[in-house]
C-alpha cells in the first residue's frame, strides 16, 4: 500500500542496557551530570542527571534507566515486572519526569530533565554516560533505518486520528473544538 | 567560592541537641587538604589526651575526603576518626561505598559529633534540613537491617546510611561502623558511636560540586579512567594473582587463595598450612564462591568490582555484600576448612557490626586459652561441642558483652590482661594493643619492620603498597618490570628494586640499607596519607602494584579540582604535614618508641642491632627526637608550630639547641 511512498534513511541513536553487568557505581550519573553542567564540567551533582540507577542491591536490582519526556500528571497504571524470579518496582522502566516521583528534576528549579544524547557540535563518538561505563553495561549503538518522509507520514496519521474522532463525535464538534483550542492559544 | 570542598561542616553536639552549619578555613585545606589531615587538626585541637574514649567528650567525626563527589574515578571513602577506646590512640578507620559523596551533594566536608544522646537516636541529614531522630525502634537491629529500615522510613532509596549493629550498641572495642559493602572498621569507632547513643547517620544530597579548572580536571579524569582501563586489561606479571590487579585484592572474583591460604598463619595466627591448597580443596572452595556470589559490585563511581553481593539460601544466610579478605579470616580463625562456613559466619557478623580481622583473632585466642585451661568449662557454660557452632556461640556473647563475651569484647590486648592467670602470652599477634594480619614469616624484612613498628593506622593492610612484597628471581624479569613502573617518586626507586636480590648480600635483612628502607617506607604511607585526605580509594592508589594514581598526576588533578596550586614536592609535603599530626596527636596520648615494636614471633630470624639502627634512622629520616617524637624544627617546618609549643608545654619534647631552630 506505502510501497511507493519516498523512504529516506536515518540513523537511531540507542543506548544498549545490560542489566547483569550494572555494577551499581554510578559513573553513569555523574559523567552525564558534569557534562550537562555549566560551565561544561564544572560541577558534579546526580541529582541533575538525566540518567540514573535504579538499584537495589540486596534484590539483586541495577536499572539504568534514562529520562525521557515530561509527564503532567501521573500515569493510573502502576506495573510490576517480574523477570526471571525478579520484581521490579513500579515505575521502574518508566522514563517520564513525572510528578510521582522526584527522578529526572532539576533540584532548584523542578523542570524537568530529558536525555538528549550529549547532543553536541561537533558531534561526541558516543554519549559521556556511555564513554565512562567501562563495564559495558551501557554500550552505544547506531542502526541504521528506512523510514518515510516525515511530512509524508504525518497527514495520514492526522486522518486516520481525526477520522476516528469524526465518527465518534461529528465533524462539527470536532471542528468548534479546534477553532476554541486556536483561540485559546492566543490567549 | 570553595572548589572540590564544600566549606561547609556540621558540628553538633549530641548532649544538647544543638546542630551548626561551620564554614571552615581555607588556610586549612592548603596544610591539610581534607578527610584524614582535617580531622587529625580537629581532634588535636578539640581532644584533650585525658579523657575517655568511651565519655561524651570524645570527638568522632565523618569526613569525605577532599575530591569525593567530583569525576575522580574511586573518590568516594569516608574517612572516620576519634580517639579509639582499643588502642587509646587517634583511630582512623575509612570506608568506600556512597556516603562521603553523598554527604557532599548535602553540602557538607565533615560530620563532628560530641557528646551523647539521652536516648538512642540516629541523625537525617537531607541538604540544609539537619535532624536528630529517635531511634528506640532500631535497638538491636543489625547494621545492614537498619539501614534497610531507614530507607523504607524516609521514603528514599537515595538515602545512604552508615550504621552500628549490635556490637556498638554494646562497645565492642572491635565494633565497626557499617555502610553498604563498606565499613570503618579497625580500632573500635563502632564503639565510640555507641557511646554516643547514636545508631545511624542517614544523609541525602542534591547539590553541586563544584571543581575549579572544569577543562582541565575532566581531562586529568580521562586519563586516570584510560589507565584503569588498561590496567584491568594487563595485570602485573610476576606477583601471585591476587596482587597482580588494581583495586582490593579481588577476592569475591578470584577463588584462587593459594597465596592467603598457604602464607598467612590459621588459628590465632599460629599455624602456617603450607599444603592446604589440595586440588579437593580448591575446588570445594571454588564450588562454594560460585554458589555464594550472586554479583560483583562496586564503590561510587567506580569500574573495578571488589565487593560481592553474597546470597547462600541453602545455608540460610540472607543477603549481604561482602568485601575482599573477610570471606577468609573466619575460616581461618576457626581453622576449619570449609569456606561455606566462611560465608555464613561472615554475613551474622556484618550485621553485628564488627571488624573482619580483630574478631576470628578475638575467638581463636578465646579457644587457645580453653584449651591451656586458662579458661574454664565453666567460663563457657553452654558451649556447644561443633566447632563451627563454637565460633558462632563466642560471636552473639562478644556482640552482647554475655558472660565471657564480656571479656572477650575488649579485644586481645585487653582480654588478657583482665583474665589474667598467663592469658598474656596468647597475646602475641598484637601491636599497641591491636589485633594485626595474621602472618608470621621467617626472614626480618626491613621495609615491614619499620612499616609494623611505626605505622600510626597500626595494621599493615593500610600502610603497604607500590612495591611487590619479594625481589624477583632474576634480573631480567625485574627489568622487565621496571620498564613502565612510572609510578616511582624518583629513577633510583627503579635501581632499589632492580638491585634487589632473593639471596645473597642484596637481600633480606641487610637490603635493602636502612637510608633506602626509609624513603621506601615514606613513598609507600605518603601515599596512603594522600588517599585518606583526598578520599581516594586505596586500590586504586596506594595499595596495589603499579596504581592508576600517584605522585606525578595527584598534583596536578588536585590543583585542577581546588585551584589550590600543588605541586609534587608540596603536596608531598602536605602528606607528611598530615602524617607527622597524626604522630603528635598520638604522642599527646602516650605513644613513644617502647610501643614501636612488631610481636615477637612475627619473624623466625630476628636481627635486635639491625632494627634498632632501622628504626633509628627512620626517626631521623622524619625528623623525630629518639622518642618517636617529632621534633621543634620538624614541627616548625610542617607549620605546626602550635602543636610543638603544646608538646613542649606538656614535658613531651624538650627545648632543642638554638642552632635547630632556623625555621
Amino acid at each position: 500500500m506505502n510501497a511507493d511512498r519516498p523512504k529516506k534513511k536515518k540513523i537511531v541513536k540507542t543506548i544498549q542496557i545490560d542489566l547483569d553487568k550494572c555494577n551499581g557505581c554510578r559513573a553513569c550519573e555523574m559523567a552525564c551530570s558534569t557534562f550537562h553542567a555549566r560551565p561544561r564540567y564544572a560541577s558534579n551533582n546526580p541529582a541533575r542527571s538525566r540518567v540514573r540507577v535504579l538499584f537495589d542491591p540486596l534484590r539483586d536490582l541495577y536499572v539504568p534507566v534514562y529520562a525521557g519526556d515530561y509527564a503532567p500528571a501521573e500515569c493510573c497504571g502502576r506495573d510490576r515486572y517480574t523477570i526471571e524470579g525478579k520484581t521490579y518496582d513500579e515505575c521502574g522502566f518508566c522514563r517520564a519526569s513525572c510528578p510521582s516521583r522526584d527522578l529526572f528534576k532539576e533540584p532548584d528549579s523542578g523542570l524537568p530533565l530529558k536525555c538528549d544524547m550529549c547532543q553536541e557540535d561537533p558531534e561526541l563518538k558516543e554519549p559521556m554516560c556511555v564513554q565512562w561505563c567501562i563495564t559495558d553495561a551501557l554500550t552505544y549503538v547506531e542502526r541504521e533505518e528506512e523510514v518515510e518522509e516525515e511530512n509524508a507520514a504525518q497527514p495520514e496519521e492526522l486522518e486516520t486520528g481525526l477520522e476516528a474522532l469524526a465518527d465518534k463525535f461529528g465533524l462539527e464538534k470536532i471542528a468548534e473544538a479546534v477553532a476554541r483550542l486556536a483561540a485559546a492559544r492566543k490567549g | 567560592m570553595r572548589y572540590a570542598e564544600t566549606g561547609f561542616q556540621l558540628e553538633i553536639d549530641l548532649s544538647r541537641g544543638n546542630i551548626e552549619r561551620v564554614e571552615t578555613d581555607p588556610r586549612l585545606t592548603e596544610l591539610h587538604l581534607g578527610g584524614l589531615g582535617t580531622n587529625a587538626r580537629l581532634l588535636w585541637d578539640r581532644v584533650p589526651p585525658e579523657i575517655d574514649p568511651l565519655s561524651p567528650d570524645n570527638v568522632l567525626i565523618f569526613s569525605a575526603g577532599l575530591l569525593c563527589g567530583t569525576q575522580a574515578t574511586g573518590a568516594n571513602r569516608t574517612i572516620v576518626s576519634a580517639i579509639s577506646p582499643q588502642t587509646r590512640l587517634m583511630a582512623f578507620s575509612m570506608m568506600g561505598g556512597f556516603f562521603a559523596p553523598e554527604l557532599k551533594y548535602a553540602g557538607y566536608d565533615k560530620i563532628v559529633l560530641r557528646g551523647r544522646t539521652p536516648e538512642l537516636a540516629y541523625l537525617f541529614i537531607h541538604d540544609g534540613r539537619v535532624e536528630i531522630r529517635d531511634a528506640r525502634h532500631l535497638a538491636g537491629k543489625g547494621a545492614l537491617e537498619t539501614a534497610e529500615c531507614l530507607k523504607r522510613e524516609l521514603k528514599d532509596p537515595n538515602v545512604q546510611v552508615a550504621a552500628i549493629g549490635l556490637a556498638g550498641e554494646h562497645r565492642v572495642y572491635f565494633a565497626s561502623i557499617e555502610h553498604a559493602r563498606s565499613s570503618a572498621s579497625r580500632a573500635g569507632l563502632g564503639a565510640v558511636m555507641g557511646s554516643k547513643n547514636l545508631k545511624a547517620i542517614a544523609v541525602r544530597g542534591t547539590r553541586d560540586v563544584a571543581v575549579a579548572r572544569p577543562a582541565e580536571f575532566m581531562e586529568l579524569c580521562r586519563e586516570v579512567l584510560r589507565y584503569i582501563q588498561w590496567r584491568r586489561d594487563n595485570p602485573v606479571k610476576g606477583v601471585p594473582a591476587i596482587l597482580a590487579g588494581i583495586g582490593s585484592p579481588q577476592e569475591m572474583a578470584i577463588h584462587d587463595e593459594e597465596w592467603h591460604t598457604t602464607n598467612f598463619a590459621w588459628g590465632n595466627a599460629r599455624h602456617r598450612r603450607k599444603d592446604f591448597w589440595t586440588q579437593e580443596n580448591e575446588e570445594r572452595w571454588r564450588r562454594s564462591q560460585e554458589q555464594a556470589v550472586e554479583r560483583l559490585i562496586s564503590c561510587y563511581n567506580c569500574p573495578m568490582k571488589c565487593g560481592a553481593i553474597v546470597r547462600y539460601p541453602a545455608l540460610g544466610v540472607s543477603k549481604y555484600m561482602m568485601k575482599c579478605y573477610s570471606k577468609l579470616t573466619y575460616v581461618m580463625g576457626a581453622m576449619l576448612d570449609d569456606l561455606d562456613f566462611g560465608f555464613r559466619i561472615a554475613g551474622r557478623a556484618q550485621e553485628y557490626g564488627v571488624d573482619a580481622y580483630t574478631t576470628p583473632q578475638v575467638m581463636a585466642f578465646a579457644m587457645e586459652l580453653l584449651e591451656a585451661g586458662i579458661l574454664t568449662p565453666a567460663d563457657v557454660a553452654g558451649m556447644p561441642e561443633d566447632r563451627e557452632e563454637k565460633f558462632f556461640w563466642l560471636l552473639d556473647r562478644i556482640v552482647r558483652r554475655e558472660g565471657i563475651g564480656e571479656v572477650l569484647a575488649d579485644g586481645v590486648y585487653w582480654a588478657a590482661r583482665r583474665i589474667g592467670r598467663g592469658a598474656e602470652a596468647f597475646d602475641h599477634n598484637t601491636i599497641k594493643k591491636h589485633e594485626q594480619i595474621p602472618i608470621k614469616l621467617g626472614m626480618l624484612n626491613p621495609i615491614y619492620f619499620i612499616m609494623y613498628a611505626t605505622g600510626e593506622k597500626i595494621n599493615i593492610t593500610q600502610i603497604e603498597g607500590q612495591m611487590p612484597q619479594m625481589p624477583f628471581e632474576t634480573r631480567q624479569e625485574r627489568e622487565e618490570f621496571v620498564r613502565d613502573w612510572i609510578q616511582v617518586p624518583h629513577e633510583r626507586f627503579k635501581d632499589y628494586f632492580l638491585n634487589w636480590e632473593p639471596r645473597g648480600e642484596r637481600a633480606f635483612p641487610h637490603y635493602p640499607p636502612p637510608e633506602a628502607t626509609c624513603e621506601i617506607v615514606e613513598w609507600q604511607e605518603m601515599m596512603h596519607y594522600l588517599d585518606d585526605s583526598l578520599g581516594l580509594c586505596a586500590g586504586l592508589s596506594s595499595f596495589p602494584i603499579k596504581p592508576p594514581y600517584h605522585i606525578h598526576n595527584l598534583p596536578p588533578l588536585v590543583s585542577a579540582a581546588t585551584g589550590i596550586d600543588f605541586d609534587e614536592d608540596s603536596l608531598w609535603k602536605a602528606a607528611n604535614r598530615n602524617r607527622t599530626l597524626v604522630r603528635a596527636v598520638n604522642n599527646r596520648l602516650g605513644l613513644r618508641r617502647k610501643d614501636e615494636k612488631p610481636p615477637e614471633d612475627h619473624w623466625k630470624k630476628r636481627f635486635p642491632e639491625l632494627e634498632a639502627r632501622l628504626l633509628e634512622t627512620y626517626y631521623r629520616y622524619k625528623g623525630w627526637n629518639a622518642e618517636g617524637v617529632p621534633t621543634r624544627d620538624t614541627l616548625a617546618r610542617l607549620d605546626l608550630d602550635d602543636v610543638a609549643e603544646d608538646l613542649l608545654r606538656r614535658g613531651i619534647l624538650r627545648e632543642e639547641a638554638p642552632a635547630a631552630a632556623e625555621a
